[in-house]
């Protein structure tokens, strides 16, 4: 897929596919070609290149058989300032066939409170969450969610994921945008990594943070071993002492690995007081990716 | 085994989701009742100002008789045009469309739903005007009521694609001052207060509210027929507004 605005291309030959039941998160900075990427999926805009298939229809020519089964949570506004909470999710709830029940979202979402307040009243975070419900009551089979627990407190946003969770364990597909690491860590089976329209990297969140030469083993140790000889012979690994007794290894560190630096240490007659390890983060992989392009 | 959020999509009947769009329309409408008020407000001056004083010059001695069917003909331009090209360019701004379009509302749906609800609204502020006009001496010829009607809801429509319309093309702060605008030159160039510029037959196709206002003089106050220009004028402006709006229509 292929989108530009004018002269500025905002995304460049993106091609991802979310399976059926899977939670798909895009990940990336802002600029990166999400929301844009988005847009497309849900029939605002006609690709400028490639195409989409939502649920095996084109977004722009089946809209209206497409709209009644996809849920569609938009990054902001969209809706009346002057409706109130209740008012706008019953008219929601009113389009579609077998709604959900709105009292139900209401205070799952943690809205009941607010019911009778006006749009333009509610918070930042409480303006969120309605878009939430707005985009669930439908009972939807794909949910699209552009960064859904922006402007949330911690509380709502933990909300929010306990629901996408549970979206995912009765059968919805979600394909969520967000800038938060945690968030895609979390919920997602499988992550798509943006930057500047291109997908950077792809995989699940597991593959993502288990690339060789990622994991680290942090080992404290008497000081001044000579660590410079762990590895040689082992290609795969390096090894520093970074303070003191305070060894750091990383590199191919499957149990064979591990199992090798700890020998290693018994050889040198070394006692060993503590063995750390320590995983990649998505944070790790992502700040790596951007590194990259900044250098 | 199935949870709350199992997939259960479809569509409520076309009916409930146009009915419930109509009803959201109306209740927000009813919520700023101060500028439907207000959209009343310089009819109704009109009304009493020119029907009542010799304050302009008319081509006829029966003034309310001249004046009232103008002020009805300016009030349906003022709700199906002025007012709901400025609310619609605002919603467009607010992403209220777009969130309609990302709903199971067709956009012929809400293009219908539009409109009717601005039907109910222009039925209501016509029967205060008339109500008023009555009481100040008006006195209306029922005999041709329905084709009065009749090129009313035309009119109604005319004005409410060209709304919808103008308000895809240009940015609501824009849409505002062009309404606005509008509405000013058909009031003074309109036939409402002073006569229209006699164009001839032609009249009947550029200034839509003369040609509403005469066909509201001819069956109202005249109790004769509805000239046959107007409704082809008022029926060439309703398809093609409603065709533009139609075709022009952006939720975004």
């Amino acid at each position: 897929m292929v989108v530009r605005y004018g002269g500025t291309t905002a995304v460049y030959g993106v091609s991802l596919t979310v399976p059926r039941g899977r939670v798909l998160a895009l990940l990336g900075n802002n600029g990166a070609g999400k929301t844009s990427l988005l847009q497309v999926c849900e029939g605002f805009r006609r690709p400028d290149g490639g195409a989409a298939r939502v649920l095996g229809l084109d977004p722009v020519a089946d809209h209206d058989a497409l709209m009644p089964r996809i849920g569609i949570m938009l990054q902001s506004g969209g809706v009346y300032p002057w409706a109130t909470v209740g008012e706008i999710l019953r008219l929601f709830a009113s389009f579609a066939a077998h709604p959900l029940d709105t009292g139900m979202l209401l205070d799952r979402l943690g809205l009941r409170t607010v019911e009778k307040t006006r749009w333009r009243r509610l918070s930042g975070g409480e303006q969120q969450r309605l878009a939430l419900a707005v985009a669930l009551v439908g009972r939807p089979e794909l949910v699209f969610l552009d960064e859904p627990t922006a402007g949330m407190d911690t509380e709502a946003r933990h909300t929010t994921w306990q629901l996408i969770e549970e979206l995912r364990a009765d059968g919805v597909s979600v394909l969520l945008t967000t800038h938060l690491l945690d968030e895609a860590e979390r919920l997602a089976d499988h992550v798509v990594i943006m930057r500047s329209g291109v997908v950077a990297a792809t995989g699940t969140p597991a593959e993502l943070t288990a690339v060789a030469g990622i994991d680290l083993l942090e080992v404290h140790a008497d000081a001044g071993l000579p660590i410079a000889t762990l590895a040689t012979g082992r290609p795969g690994l390096t090894a520093t002492e970074d303070a003191s007794g305070e060894y750091t290894i990383s590199g191919t560190l499957d149990s064979a690995g591990i199992a090798a630096v700890l020998t290693w240490f018994a050889d040198t007659g070394a006692q060993v007081t503590a063995v750390n390890t320590r995983r990649r983060t998505l944070e790790d992989v992502y700040l790596a990716l951007t590194a990259k392009v900044l250098r | 085994m199935t949870g709350t959020f199992t997939p259960a999509p479809g569509r409520a009947a076309t009916r409930t989701v146009v009915g419930r769009q109509i009803r959201m329309e109306l209740l927000l409408t009813a919520r700023r009742g101060e500028a439907v008020v207000l959209a009343m407000g310089v009819p109704l001056l009109v009304l009493l100002g020119a029907g009542l004083t010799r304050a302009t010059n008319l081509p006829t001695g029966n003034r309310l008789g001249y004046v009232v069917p103008g002020v009805l003909a300016l009030t349906v331009m003022s709700t199906a045009f002025t007012g709901q090209a400025i609310t619609t360019g605002y919603e467009r701004s607010y992403g209220v469309l777009k969130r309609l379009g990302a709903s199971p509302l067709t956009r012929p749906g809400l293009l219908f739903a539009k409109t009717a609800a601005i039907l109910c609204l222009v039925a209501l502020q016509l029967l205060v005007l008339a109500a008023v006009g009555v009481a100040v001496g008006w006195r209306p010829e029922f005999g041709q009521v329905l084709p009065a009607l009749g090129v009313t809801v035309l009119a109604t429509a005319a004005y409410s694609g060209l709304a919808l319309w103008i308000a895809s093309l240009l940015r609501p702060e824009t849409v505002t001052a062009a309404a606005t605008l509008i509405y000013v030159l058909m009031l003074a160039a309109g036939g409402i207060m002073f006569a229209a510029p006699d164009l001839g037959a032609a009249g009947h196709f550029l200034l839509p509210l003369a040609a509403h206002a005469e066909a509201l003089r001819n069956t109202l106050t005249a109790g004769t027929a509805v000239p046959g220009g107007v409704w082809a004028g008022l029926g060439l402006w309703a398809a093609g507004s409603l065709t533009a709006a139609a075709r022009g229509f952006r939720w975004e």
